[in-house]
């Protein structure tokens, strides 16, 4: 740039400077929010490594270990107990989620009047906060004051309260239904954004050559709607696997530790039993598998279909 | 041939009277579907009204016999008092929203209008926090934060929300001022405007809505995060509300108040939910912009 403008123009000497002048300032503009992910960022990451290596109490030296955390990880039941019991809540609650986000966006897709009503009303849940719908949910679903059994009771579908916690497949069944009331709207946001992206003409012609509402859904709606699919599957996926706030509010983990997740179980070793280095190591594989996800993510949106 | 016509006529009638049907049934499953998606939220903040004694019945009671605000006032006696959880959520929200929209309006014109070394690589940087969950680095936040005397701080944990944010506001706030026209900024240097007054008078106007985006997500996220906040946050008059609601409902006071606690969760998400009301532009705009990135 300042060759190729000197070569032109001789007397460019005070642009020159003017130039080197505005590109401090563009540096400046930048470096607070670039020391600012150095020191809260980068620096923990690496740090993370660092302490996957040793012995990290809370109080006193820290020790080398080498690779003896990995190592203990696959001794660790719990830890492959959390993995599997969070793939499992993961596979559970995507689809749960995903069919029904795609039910709704067709739903406030069509141009019924006062839709935009309807649709600001799913959306409610996502922007509370999910430890407070964990608490709302966990007085929903209690045995003795929840309207959840008291309207069974009352419409005479149990005989007596069903304690949902205290049974793992429950416990989970009930999770899933308070996660997807909160986070459907999200989907449902992301789908329908990608159903108004595809032009009317398309639906049109199709009519015209005599497509009925399910083959123009399965025709024309959702080859062209895969990347939003990808982007909302893979959104939806991560975040189930880095759950903690439901799991930890709801049923603390129980019973018998059948409901830990990954996240739980880094916190319980890092901030209840301060066996941080342990934490850092378990926090490390966790990335990987992220890491993973995220890679799946960026090649499906690099595929993006335009139209 | 009047014949025809008539059979026409019968025929469009009741095609008309089936989507008027079809209608109906939309509108039926439409108004089913809200009713489910508020009740939980209607429900609690009835429950928060109910005297006491209704609130926490068993079996629970449907409609309140009178409303007072008992609730609330019992939620105020447990630790340091509901306002001071409020305020504790309150400060570190506004500490986070304003700490991001200053880190990211700056990177943002930064990245978007100057040409400088290592730029690209920089960015690269500063978004690869939104491809790594923060869950991964809480350990050495919380050491960092000890080392430092910020643990147990609301500056400390804003500081921490605001590194959460930072990906996401920069991010957003580059793609604002790439959207500005370059002919208004040469215009305006041209009648000798500094880089400096640019930023802080021309630009800061056109990239509003960009910045409003970005603090209704800081502001959201800080006042709802948990997990961070159970770290940072171990003494109980620095708690923020969803981790103080916590302790209420593990039982950290006794015996667990079922309409204290539902007081407190009143208070916790009616600001979300009128925050989003009234800003529900910026918030959806947000979400398509954040996507697109992941």
């Amino acid at each position: 740039m300042t060759t190729a403008s000197a070569a032109i123009a001789k007397p460019s000497r005070r642009r020159s400077t003017l130039n080197r002048q505005r590109s401090i300032a563009g540096f400046l503009f930048v470096l607070p929010a670039v020391l600012f992910t150095l020191a809260m960022f980068i620096f923990p990451l690496l740090m993370t490594v660092w302490m996957s290596l040793h012995d990290w109490p809370l109080l006193g030296q820290a020790t080398f270990l080498g690779i003896q955390n990995y190592v203990e990880m696959a001794r660790d039941k719990q830890f492959w107990a959390s993995l599997w019991f969070t793939t499992q809540y993961t596979l559970l609650v995507t689809p749960a989620i995903f069919i029904l986000a795609f039910a709704l966006a067709l739903l406030v897709n069509t141009a019924l009047r006062g839709i935009g009503v309807f649709r600001t009303i799913y959306f409610i849940p996502v922007v509370i906060g999910l430890g407070a719908s964990s608490l709302l949910w966990v007085w929903l679903l209690n045995d003795r004051v929840g309207i959840i059994n008291g309207l069974l009771l009352d419409l005479g579908l149990i005989e007596r309260p069903i304690i949902w916690f205290v049974d793992k497949n429950l416990a989970l069944a009930v999770i899933i239904i308070s996660v997807v009331w909160k986070t459907v709207g999200f989907s449902m946001i992301l789908l329908l954004a990608g159903m108004q992206a595809i032009p009317e003409e398309l639906y049109q012609a199709a009519m015209v050559d005599g497509a009925n509402y399910r083959q123009r859904l399965t025709h024309i709606m959702m080859p062209l709607l895969r990347s939003t699919f990808a982007l909302a599957l893979v959104l939806s996926v991560i975040g189930s696997y880095l759950s903690f706030d439901q799991f930890y509010i709801m049923t603390r983990g129980g019973p018998q530790n059948q409901t830990i997740t990954a996240v739980y179980w880094i916190f319980n070793n890092s901030f209840t039993y301060y066996k941080m280095g342990y934490g850092a190591a378990l926090s490390i594989i966790l990335l990987i598998i992220l890491g993973a996800l995220s890679i799946l993510q960026l090649r499906i949106l690099r595929d993006d279909v335009t139209y | 041939m009047t014949g025809t016509t008539s059979s026409t006529t019968i025929h469009s009638t009741s095609s008309r009277m089936r989507r008027r049907a079809g209608l109906f049934a939309l509108y039926v499953v439409c108004v089913l579907l809200a009713i489910l998606f508020l009740f939980p939220v209607f429900w609690s903040t009835l429950t928060s009204v109910k005297p006491p004694a209704e609130a926490s019945a068993v079996p629970p009671t449907y409609w309140p016999s009178t409303f007072t605000f008992d609730n609330y006032l019992k939620l105020n006696k447990y630790g340091a008092g509901i306002l001071r959880y409020v305020y504790n959520s309150a400060s570190v929200a506004l500490i986070t929203v304003f700490g991001t929209i200053l880190l990211s309006t700056l990177a943002g014109y930064g990245f978007s209008r100057f040409h400088f070394p290592a730029k690209n690589v920089l960015f690269i940087m500063v978004l690869a926090a939104l491809m790594i969950p923060f869950q991964s680095i809480l350990t050495p936040l919380f050491l960092l934060m000890s080392a430092v005397k910020m643990q147990n701080t609301l500056f400390g944990l804003a500081l921490v929300y605001i590194t959460f944010q930072l990906p996401f506001g920069v991010f957003m706030m580059r793609n604002s001022f790439d959207a500005v026209p370059r002919e208004i900024e040469e215009a305006a240097l041209l009648d000798g405007c500094s880089t400096w007054k640019m930023l802080t008078t021309v630009m800061f106007v056109l990239v509003r809505p960009g910045i409003i985006t970005v603090a209704v997500y800081a502001f959201l996220n800080a006042w709802n995060e948990f997990l961070a906040a159970l770290i940072i946050m171990t003494q109980e008059v620095n708690f923020t509300l969803p981790i103080m609601l916590t302790s209420v409902r593990s039982g950290y006071y006794g015996a667990i108040d079922w309409g204290a606690l539902q007081a407190g969760i009143t208070v916790t998400i009616l600001p979300c939910i009128i925050l989003f009301l009234f800003l529900q532009r910026y918030y959806l705009q947000g979400l398509m912009g954040g996507a697109v990135k992941g």
